[in-house]
């Protein structure tokens, strides 16, 4: 009854189906594969390159130029750094998100957004606001300062996100089995918020070994600081790859700690069924020191940046909108973004798709070795790129590609989470079920799993758009000559202390990262349960 | 077809059995699996299953959870190559021997577990995605007519057609992931337990709308299921599979009176094992000598009886005390301890022949004031019971 809607192959004689075509594996696993291996050895080009200059070092120059006085200095900055500003980061981020999802804050919902708003601040601008409002600033504490206002969010985002979800029949199984309000916060709620406060501070911490602009602005030195000194005075020395390879070498431990401290623990919610909203402490008495709290955070984190940034607008008059820079720069980096974002979004698909549709060893050391470069700091990444370009590819060296593939490398797993998480949402029983409905397998790929995992990947996308804005580090080292970014020429204005020239650059991206950071903080919300 | 006896023979006390046609060794089989094997790495998941399933008939292939038989299914249906043995649609081989026809190509009807509805589409749209740029050329209004004509077909109001498959409950899901496979006219419905994420009220009723219009459409229909009550009620041939193997093919009534083994028994329903001494088609145990139709060994063996068999009597010989019982409302489970029958006990057989005695069984009745723990009652056995030999998987 159905041979008129049947394809021509299987149409007239019944026993001439298929025609000794030879079984194959699913639709294109195997060229999948073939992209993703590529991609991931190109992933892994920033660690080689530190392995390999570390060996061509030899051991003697290696051991006499990471064991001297002067990395001694930069090691006990950065690990003050790190000492001081991840736990800061964490009860700032920990106290905000519980004020504004566990308690009857006043206006949750305005401070929710306003908590996650410093994120749109690019560190090297909070750090050009600050210096721009205490001239004097410098060193340590000042480090410590601009480090836990840029990145407290950081931890702000996972932990709210962990907090709205959790199961309040939790908490009030606690408070059954005779706890009160703060041995329940100490004993069930913070346990449960481990992987968000870990992994936020985690974040935070691989954050604080890569940023560059933010502490070169107060003339703190770090690890990252210094290689791009060398850098800039030696071009590719032996001092600088030694420096580089320490980073990179805390980079990995965080990595690790990070891997080890999710382990197997599982804190999504148990069974099934309508979950109950979540409890809200009464403040009374409090409303009015919550209040203050944070809206001296927001004030510092978010209001002083813009404040400044804003102030310089006005002081530089209409003469800092100089267009025949301002524009180019506008496009530039609009072209870039665009581009990396979608080169990623591409490049993550296939690896997403493995992982999610046929896990294995095979899958899993591929997103490992993604996630190992994504750790990589930016300046690694450029100085890895710089120098394999010169030495096996020169046509390649100072290109928009090689630019855009060092993006491509650093903000991978921002995509490849979202695309996951949309493939999640459309599980091969829909692809199949297409296929039974006599689509070939590659409308059915293009009609279900790609529709499906459009608006999730869309998400990623942004994502990407709004890292590859912000860049500074990797910019610096890769742009081609005479293209200018708005980091970029931010840097360069700023650096020649031309702050109402730079202005203008830094308003351009808080005004492109506030919607895409509004993005990023609901997206937490969605995914804050799986 | 391994068992495909009638059984108008059967005790007259159970339900006459549907009997259909279909079950009739297969002149005019619409689908054949041959000795088909499925390795997943070193796990062997199917072990060489071979089964017909004849043009229009519904066969169920029921099995414990890793059994296999969604993997059966998924073979059927395209998703996944044999590792060796062929599977043949209507007489041409698609798949094995060298051949291959994809899923697309199959011009089978498949219905997931959860439905699979499209969810970025709605219910018309996921009906009619079959149907695109096939046949109905009459454009978009012929395209909506079919869609009704098929919300309709499944109980649904055409009305529905507009919703998102989020704003229907779990049984207009599965009717309308009927709808979709329905839609381009499959001869052969493939369901990969279709009600299972039904609560047991509407898992009845969307069963049998379901079965009611697979039937009227004459479309040939395997279902997997692993609830046993499901395969029976729903189908005309039942393919019990355990292992990666079918352990047994037939009619419902066949494979729940005459299980093949004892693992087939207890899968099916709640079964009495008790040791027994076979003589002759008469079968010595603690209940009293049964008949057994085909005894496959004389001397030591296990008889199988269906609870439903065992009765309460006014009197007679054989008696149980009552351990404890279990009120469900139609009916109490009452389990007892069998007493050594009086002439049993006399001597009036040798004890080596007599293994049974003091066995605890269970059996069903109405009533539940009949029994307390502590009572004796009397019992008596209805129609014929099925004895598995000792050595095979009749040992306990």
């Amino acid at each position: 009854m159905a041979t008129d809607l049947a394809a021509p192959e299987t149409s007239g004689s019944t026993t001439t189906a298929g025609r000794g075509k030879r079984p194959r594996p699913p639709f294109g696993v195997s060229a999948v594969s073939i992209i993703a291996v590529l991609i991931a050895l190109l992933s892994l080009v920033p660690l080689g390159y530190v392995v390999v200059m570390t060996a061509a070092t030899g051991w003697e120059t290696a051991v006499r130029l990471i064991f001297r006085e002067r990395v001694g200095e930069l090691l006990l900055n950065t690990l003050l750094l790190m000492v001081l500003s991840v736990p800061l980061c964490v009860v700032l981020g920990v106290g905000g998100a519980w004020l504004v999802e566990r308690t009857t804050l006043r206006g949750h919902k305005w401070w929710a957004v306003l908590l996650a708003a410093p994120l749109a601040i690019p560190a090297f601008v909070n750090s050009y606001a600050w210096v721009s409002a205490i001239p004097s600033l410098g060193g340590l504490w000042s480090g410590v300062l601009i480090a836990t206002l840029s990145y407290f969010p950081l931890v702000y985002i996972p932990a709210a996100a962990t907090l709205g979800r959790l199961d309040p029949a939790i908490e009030q199984s606690a408070a059954s089995l005779g706890l009160g309000a703060w041995r329940t916060f100490f004993r069930v709620v913070l346990p449960q918020l481990r992987i968000a406060m870990t992994g936020g501070a985690l974040l935070v911490a691989l954050h604080l070994l890569a940023e560059y602009g933010a502490f070169a602005m107060i003339r703190f030195d770090t690890f990252t600081t210094a290689i791009m000194v060398q850098y800039q005075s030696t071009f590719n020395g032996a001092a600088g790859n030694m420096l580089a390879s320490v980073l990179v070498f805390f980079c990995l431990i965080l990595l690790v700690a990070e891997v080890r401290s999710r382990g197997t623990a599982r804190y999504a919610r148990i069974g099934s069924g309508a979950q109950a909203r979540a409890l809200r402490l009464p403040l009374h008495a409090y409303q009015v020191p919550a209040q203050l709290f944070i809206a001296g955070l927001t004030a510092l984190a978010f209001g002083l940046p813009l404040t400044f940034v804003l102030r310089w607008i006005f002081a530089g008059g209409p003469g800092i909108w100089a267009t025949d820079e301002f524009l180019p720069a506008l496009l530039q980096t609009l072209g870039y973004g665009l581009a990396g974002a979608l080169a990623t979004t591409v490049v993550a698909f296939p690896m997403a798709y493995l992982a999610v549709r046929h896990p294995s060893w095979f899958s899993k050391a591929l997103e490992l070795s993604n996630y190992v470069t994504s750790s990589m700091p930016g300046i690694v990444v450029g100085l890895a790129f710089v120098t394999v370009s010169i030495r096996v590819a020169p046509e390649f060296y100072q290109t928009t590609v090689l630019l855009i593939a060092a993006y491509v490398l650093l903000f991978l797993p921002r995509a490849l989470v979202n695309i996951r998480a949309g493939l999640a949402q459309a599980p091969k029983e829909l692809d199949e079920a297409a296929q039974a409905l006599g689509k070939p397998p590659l409308v059915s790929f293009i009609r279900v799993t790609l529709r499906l995992t459009a608006p999730a990947a869309a998400g990623g996308a942004a994502l990407v758009f709004l890292a590859i804005v912000n860049e500074l580090t990797a910019t610096l080292l890769l742009s081609p000559n005479g293209t200018r970014t708005l980091a970029t020429e931010f840097w360069s204005k700023s650096s020649e202390i031309d702050y109402a020239g730079a202005a203008p650059y830094a308003l351009l991206m808080i005004l492109i990262s506030a919607p895409m950071t509004y993005l990023l903080f609901q997206q937490s919300k969605k995914v804050a349960g799986q | 077809m391994t068992d495909s006896q009638t059984s108008s023979d059967a005790p007259s006390r159970l339900p006459v059995p549907r009997i259909a046609p279909s079950v009739a060794p297969s002149t005019n089989s619409h689908l054949e699996i041959d000795a088909v094997t499925k390795n997943f790495g070193p796990q062997e998941v199917l072990r060489g299953v071979t089964l017909s399933v004849a043009k229009g008939g519904t066969t169920a292939i029921v099995g414990p959870s890793g059994s296999g038989k969604t993997t059966l299914l998924r073979l059927i249906a395209g998703f996944e190559h044999p590792g060796a043995g062929s599977i043949s649609l209507s007489g041409a081989t698609v798949a094995g021997d060298g051949f291959w026809v994809p899923a697309h190509k199959r011009h089978v009807g498949y219905v997931a577990q959860d439905g699979a509805l499209f969810p970025h589409l709605t219910v018309g749209q996921n009906v009619s995605f079959g149907l695109s740029a096939s046949r109905l050329s009459g454009g978009r209004r012929e395209v909506a007519a079919r869609v009704s004509e098929l919300l309709e077909m499944v109980s649904l109001d055409p009305s529905m057609a507009k919703r998102r498959p989020h704003q229907l409950s779990g049984g207009q899901q599965q009717r309308v992931a009927l709808a979709r496979a329905l839609a381009r006219e499959p001869e052969l419905m493939l369901l990969d337990e279709p009600f299972s994420a039904l609560d047991a009220g509407l898992r009845v009723a969307t069963r049998r709308a379901v079965a009611k219009v697979l039937n009227e459409a004459g479309v040939t229909t395997i279902l997997v299921t692993h609830d046993q009550a499901e395969a029976l009620s729903f189908a005309d041939q039942v393919a019990v599979m355990r292992g990666g193997r079918l352990a047994q093919i037939g009619n419902p009534f066949v494979v729940y009176t005459r299980p093949a083994d004892r693992a087939t028994a207890e899968f099916l329903g709640d079964a009495v094992i008790l040791d027994a001494w076979m003589e002759g088609s008469l079968a010595t145990c603690s209940l009293g000598g049964i008949p057994v139709r085909r005894p496959p060994a004389q001397g030591r063996v296990q008889v199988m009886l269906r609870p439903e068999q065992i009765r309460i009597a006014e009197d007679g010989p054989i008696r149980g005390v009552v351990v404890d019982t279990d009120y469900f409302g139609p009916e109490t489970t009452v389990r007892l301890k069998l007493a050594v029958p009086p002439e049993l006990a006399a001597g009036a057989a040798p004890d080596h022949r007599f293994p049974g005695g003091g066995e605890v069984i269970t059996i069903r009745h109405w009533n539940a004031s009949i029994a307390r723990p502590g009572m004796e009652l009397c019992l008596r056995v209805v129609g014929e019971a099925v004895a598995f030999p000792m050595d095979g998987n009749g040992q306990a």
